[in-house]
């Protein structure tokens, strides 16, 4: 059992090593677009409200693996191609994992009663400082859970990558069969990395929802 | 309201069709041009006779095959002229028709064989779990293989060589060439393996792709400057796009193809080992080879077998 992870512990650690940098590289870029968006979506400008809509409505509805053939196979013949695989994979999760980020943002601006935006704008408040002082900062405690979900879901999603030039966690079994180890073993040993990573996201998750509780 | 979001949603199947769609075609290398369209269909297959009264004495798999009255074979779908699915759903190339001879040998009908596609990943486990009865798909036999499979074979000797560009000399010299390269094999295949550990390029050159074709449609969009991997695998794709592409010929390995059979069944690999043993003297080998991978231009002869 062992010696399946310590026989090849180079494969593995740079495979969980690659998957741990796509997943925070394009975690980051997610959360920042995602929210861009989600704002997006309630703001009072019918042009930002559609362009969100339709993002939202088309990128949440592809296959990442679509996304990811698109911007491998389709864009290399339209010159548009990313630098490299990994910047390209980063794009291909960045844009998929945002529209899911952009709902749960709308999502938990909707839990907060349209009074207290209205106050705001009574006081004399601009839109954006609506949503950034009144309304994002208590949206956040309803969208914890939601967004940890879609946060390790794409920690899960980033073996996509694997089939695109990108040799992290999703590709040891590819590599572990060529050098006739146990399938099975492997398979163990992937899951146990992936486990091991996502903790932190639930100990993340407890802190996060700890500090925004209503005391 | 409703209906501007139910236009989108139909906007975005419809990009996600066309996209499905463009996945598809473009790793069939030169799909579209006039020379490729011949090859990218299958044509007519060997006409093989199921022998009969045929018992393999103390075999489990093979005691499963006949009452299934079918046999189930794991093969490649992507690999043209080797293991090959048209658009039709008809399989053709060399590892098919040893798989049909394989199954003709055993009794049944080889047009009744269920084919099953399955990743390099997963053969092992399709072999032992049963989900296969055997796999032939440019399976290279190695010790370490040994220990969870068994082999009959080999029945073909494949060596590592590059796919390149037609108008491209610059790696005529073969592996000590390849410096300076960007280097496209299957993801952590042998062949990759080997340019790694022997740094015959920069790790930044080397591209990955789940299969072969993703690495030849990367290739003609020169995104890559080869393909490496086993020289019949490669001539399998120079023969669909003769204009586009060729094949440097200076292979730098041995693979020995082998047809994958369940670990402890003895008696099952000598049977498919004396099944390839009477194609080889009766002529059947060389006739498959010329239908298929003979049709790249270049001469074989069946390799003698391993019997361990």
């Amino acid at each position: 059992m062992f010696s399946v992870l310590t026989d090849n512990w180079p494969l593995f650690r740079d495979g969980f090593w690659l998957t741990i940098r796509l997943f925070v590289v394009s975690g980051v870029l997610s959360l920042i677009i995602g929210t861009a968006l989600g704002a997006f979506r309630v703001s009072p400008v019918p042009a930002l409200r559609g362009f969100g809509t339709g993002y939202v409505n088309i990128l949440r509805n592809t296959p990442l693996t679509l996304v990811f053939a698109f911007l491998f196979f389709g864009a290399a013949k339209m010159d548009l191609a990313l630098p490299n695989p990994f910047w390209t994979a980063v794009g291909a999760l960045t844009i998929y994992t945002s529209a899911f980020i952009c709902e749960v943002v709308r999502s938990g601006v909707n839990t907060i009663a349209p009074g207290q935006s209205e106050a705001a704008r009574a006081v004399g408040m601009s839109f954006v400082q609506v949503l950034t002082i009144v309304v994002l900062p208590q949206a956040f405690r309803a969208i914890i859970p939601p967004l940890m979900s879609v946060l390790i879901a794409l920690l899960k999603n980033t073996t996509i990558a694997a089939g695109f030039s990108v040799v992290e966690a999703g590709s040891i079994p590819a590599a572990m069969s060529e050098r006739g180890e146990n399938q099975l073993l492997t398979l163990v040993w992937i899951t146990i990395g992936f486990l091991i990573l996502i903790v932190p996201l639930i100990f993340l998750q407890r802190w996060a929802e700890r500090r925004t509780a209503v005391a | 309201m409703r209906m501007r979001t139910l236009v989108a949603t139909f906007g975005a199947a419809a990009l996600a069709l066309t996209a499905a769609a463009c996945g598809k075609d473009e790793p069939s290398a030169g799909g579209g041009s006039t020379d490729g369209a011949a090859s990218d269909s299958c044509g007519e297959l060997h006409k093989f006779t199921a022998a009969t009264g045929v018992d393999v004495a103390g075999s489990t798999a093979f005691t499963k095959i006949k009452s299934a009255g079918k046999v189930t074979v794991g093969v490649k779908a992507d690999q043209p002229n080797l293991g090959y699915k048209d658009a039709d759903g008809k399989r053709c190339g060399f590892d098919i028709e040893v798989a049909r001879m394989v199954s003709a040998g055993l009794g049944l009908d080889p047009d009744k064989i269920e084919y099953k596609e399955i990743p390099s990943a997963n053969r092992e486990t399709a072999i032992a779990g049963g989900e296969i009865d055997y796999y032939v798909g440019t399976y290279s036999i190695t010790d370490k293989r040994k220990k969870q499979v068994s082999f009959a074979g080999p029945y073909f000797i494949a060596g590592q060589d590059l796919l390149v560009r037609k108008d491209d000399t610059s790696m005529d010299g073969g592996k000590t060439a390849l410096k300076g390269k960007k280097v496209c094999s299957a993801t952590g295949s042998t062949p990759i393996q080997r340019v790694k550990d022997e740094q015959l390029t920069e790790a930044s050159n080397i591209s990955e792709f789940k299969t072969y074709s993703e690495c030849v449609s990367q290739l003609l969009d020169k995104k890559v400057d080869t393909v490496t991997t086993d020289d019949a695998i490669l001539k399998g794709y120079a023969a669909t796009a003769p204009d586009e592409l060729r094949v440097v010929g200076k292979p730098f390995s041995t693979e020995k193809y082998g047809i994958g059979l369940p670990l402890a069944d003895k008696a099952l690999r000598e049977k498919v080992n004396s099944i390839l043993e009477t194609s080889a003297s009766d002529g059947t080998w060389k006739a498959i080879y010329g239908e298929t991978l003979g049709k790249s231009g270049s001469d074989s002869t069946p390799p003698p077998l391993e019997k361990y």
